[in-house]
């Protein structure tokens, strides 16, 4: 691989690591970015092009959240990053006060033979440079998790080559923090050699790639575990795509500190709730003279104000009723974050985590969960 | 669940009737229902829940009133007989008795009730042997429902609206008034005049026709009005209460209320009036653009089509000087993209920017009634109805 590039001068770090589990590889950590401190573990909700699907920037504020992900391709085509600048950048065109990360778009699907000076790394870059999003994505070569073949090499040395680029690209280091992504599909060879490359070069934090994309559990997790055990401590973690609760449990003990993904936003859009046992289906009979909130002990304005039985009857033909779920299921996954943080400052994330097991899989704990939690250093009874 | 009561911020407009009938009238927002749906579908549910419809939807709070259908789509005619009206819902076509109807009503507990009505009139001479038959069987209705509301202790709170039929025809429209009043309601619907089906003059004739056999200490709603000229032709000719199914529809078709009310803006608020009134002259010269995306035909001179490309770049506030959250925080480029990216969050932030300026649109009617300054604000209104290319002010 190629020499380490020189590293950004007088950068404070990123990641204030605060607690560290005594069992697992748990940390409860702070973020510093920009647009203020972020708690970490941390759920980001997405907002593909600028909004979180029917949310205002006060309710998503409201809830709590303190970062999200705008999506770099579709800003980037509509309305553009010119418009987005002249708008204050995308804070300013969201009017979001706190912090944002941007993915990388994936420019390279995009044909730029006409425009040889300008890479495809370059373009991901100038863009989000453009969009002037708190953390920012490199570009990488992405392969499907369950690609096998040399493909899968051929990919995770180009993202290495590319991550190169940019990091030489981004004009703006001292404020938006650039991300390197781990490749390396399933195979702990090539991941590893991945690790030891890009850990040479001095980015703010790392995010692992390409998993999370229907592959065998038990595979996703050792490739997990593998990962942060060579990711530098004071650095932040960022799994990508992973948003399942039962995941995002696991992957904190695993060592991980920030997560996204869109299931939440997009089960609440087909009338399901998330609670601590798994998930409701309001549209079923079962909830038409159910008079309690979804969640009896969730504080979000949804389930102050009203019951299943009314968002069942809403669901049936009411886009509003779609809304009420986003705010609820946001506001889930953020509570979930916040409690685990909690668990972890409290030294008692492995009840925590032995309570959210019990409650949501009762004794049917699945398998790759059990093995997960012990090589992470957690037993279950 | 119809779509009125499922909208949070659904409310009704109401007008203090305090200068023409020193009555105090309904400042607060109110709530429309239709039984249609929320009362027949989940009638059930509603009488298990026993707290009323108002608590059900999470606005107990807010003064509720129940009308019969929804303003805002058209039902088929030739159902309803001399003892049922036919509403319609996700399963169908649903017949309510008086009997049943008021069983629907218990279970709502609503503030203010429309009672069951024959409102399917059809217009012209043709309708006249209908027309008379509404107004029979809208007093037979009212009526039976009287009588059982008396026996109803669950709805001793609620106030029966007497619905005034008639069609189009004169002396059908005053027959249903002078009867319906002999009656104990506690306030009168106009009924019938939804819809383009009637001729205008003939429309504003009724209603000043109608409102003036009515008791003067009785507020009078009117269902299917809603354009604020509209509005205040009606309130000149007695109306007191208006739905806000108008603010609804603009936001539908991805539209900004921008008209002023404010007929003396301190000089520094000027340019806002300035503003509103430029855009609305613009609105009329998209005919020489390419590729406009297409503006709902529907749509009136007192909005602006966000959609349009004109706005890609506009980081104005839909209107400048409002104060709602939309304009507060963010500008027509952001609203126009999120319309063209069919983002949801673009009929949110219309509808709080619609509720609130038509809001405000009544609150300055009060003003002007107020004041004694109505035939004022209807000037200042009526001009910008007018807003045409033909007849556009070059340079203003």
């Amino acid at each position: 691989m190629a020499a380490p590039m020189a590293a950004v001068p007088g950068a404070a770090p990123l990641l204030r690591v605060v607690a560290e589990c005594g069992w697992s590889r748990a940390r409860a950590a702070e973020l510093r970015l920009p647009h203020g401190p972020v708690p970490c573990p941390v759920f980001m909700p997405v907002g593909t092009r600028g909004t979180a699907k029917g949310i205002t920037a006060a309710q998503l504020a409201a809830l709590g959240c303190r970062i999200c992900l705008g999506n770099t391709y579709h800003l980037g085509t509509r309305p553009g990053p010119e418009l987005v600048q002249r708008s204050g950048g995308l804070h300013g065109f969201m009017d979001w006060p706190h912090n944002l990360l941007t993915d990388s778009g994936g420019f390279q699907m995009v044909s730029l033979s006409e425009l040889s000076e300008v890479t495809e790394e370059g373009k991901s870059i100038e863009i989000q440079n453009a969009l002037g999003a708190d953390i920012v994505m490199q570009l990488d070569d992405v392969v499907s998790s369950t690609t096998t073949g040399p493909r899968v090499e051929e990919a995770m040395k180009r993202s290495v080559r590319w991550l190169d680029r940019c990091i030489a690209a981004n004009r703006s280091p001292e404020r938006q923090n650039l991300f390197a992504i781990i490749q390396g599909g399933l195979d702990p060879a090539l991941r590893t050699q991945c690790l030891e490359a890009m850990t040479l070069r001095d980015v703010p934090g790392f995010a692992i790639g390409g998993l999370s994309g229907g592959e065998d559990k038990g595979l996703f997790w050792r490739m997990v575990k593998l990962s942060t055990e060579r990711l530098p401590r004071d650095k932040p973690r960022y799994l990508m795509g992973v948003g399942y609760a039962t995941d995002l449990v696991v992957c904190v003990a695993l060592g991980c500190d920030m997560f996204d993904c869109v299931f939440p936003t997009r089960t609440a859009r087909f009338g399901s709730a998330l609670v601590p046992g798994g998930s409701l289906q309001l549209k079923n009979h079962q909830f038409a003279r159910d008079f309690r909130p979804i969640d009896a002990d969730c504080g979000c304005p949804t389930c102050q104000r009203h019951s299943r039985a009314y968002l069942h009857a809403l669901l049936r033909t009411e886009p509003a009723a779609l809304h009420h779920l986003t705010v609820h299921n946001i506001a889930y996954q953020l509570n979930l974050m916040a409690s685990i943080r909690q668990s972890i400052l409290e030294q008692r994330f492995p009840q925590f985590v032995r309570r959210f097991l019990s409650s949501r899989y009762g004794a049917r704990i699945p398998a790759w969960v059990r093995e997960a939690l012990d090589a992470a250093g957690i037993t279950l009874d | 669940m119809e779509r009125r009561v499922s909208e949070q911020a659904r409310r009704l407009a109401a007008r203090c009737g305090a200068a023409r009938r020193g009555h105090a009238g309904v400042d607060a927002a109110a709530d429309g229902v239709a039984p249609g749906l929320l009362g027949a579908e989940i009638h059930d549910v509603l009488e298990e829940y026993k707290e009323g419809a108002a608590k059900f939807i999470g606005m107990p709070d807010k003064v509720l009133y129940c009308s019969l259908l929804d303003p805002v789509t058209p039902c088929p005619s030739g159902y309803n007989t001399n003892k049922t009206v036919s509403l319609w819902g996700s399963s169908g076509r649903m017949e309510i008795t008086a009997s049943k109807f008021m069983d629907i009503q218990r279970a709502i507990q609503p503030d203010w009730f429309q009672c069951i009505s024959d409102g399917d009139t059809v217009a012209g001479e043709a309708g006249r042997k209908r027309a008379k038959k509404s107004v029979d069987r809208s007093l037979s209705f009212l009526d039976a429902c009287l009588q059982i509301l008396e026996e109803s202790p669950e709805l001793q709170r609620s106030v029966i609206f007497g619905a005034i039929e008639g069609g189009d025809i004169l002396e059908e429209r005053l027959r249903s008034a002078r009867e319906t009043a002999k009656r104990p309601v506690g306030g009168f619907l106009l009924d019938g005049f939804q819809g383009c089906a009637m001729a205008k003059e003939t429309k504003l004739k009724l209603i000043a026709s109608v409102t003036a056999e009515l008791p003067e200490d009785k507020p009078r709603l009117i269902h299917g009005v809603g354009k604020p000229d509209e509005v205040l032709e009606c309130i000149e000719r007695g109306v007191d209460i208006f739905e806000s199914f108008f603010p609804f529809q603009v936001t539908e078709r991805g539209c900004a209320l921008v008209f002023s009310y404010d007929c003396h803006p301190d000089p520094e608020a000027a340019v806002f009036m300035q503003n509103g009134a430029q855009d609305l002259e613009k609105n009329g010269a998209e005919e020489d653009q390419d590729e406009i995306p297409k503006a709902d035909p529907e749509m009136t001179p007192f909005e602006i089509f966000l959609k349009d490309k004109r706005y890609q770049d506009d980081f104005r506030p839909l209107l400048e000087g409002c104060t709602c959250y939309c304009c507060q925080r963010h500008t027509r480029a952001y609203v126009h993209h999120l319309l063209v990216t069919s983002e949801l969050l673009a009929g949110v932030l219309l509808m709080m920017h619609n509720f609130q300026h038509y809001f405000g649109f009544f609150e300055a009617i009060r003003g002007a009634l107020r004041d004694n300054k109505l035939d004022q604000l209807k000037e200042f209104v009526f001009r910008q109805a007018l807003q045409t290319p033909a007849n556009a002010k070059p340079g203003q």
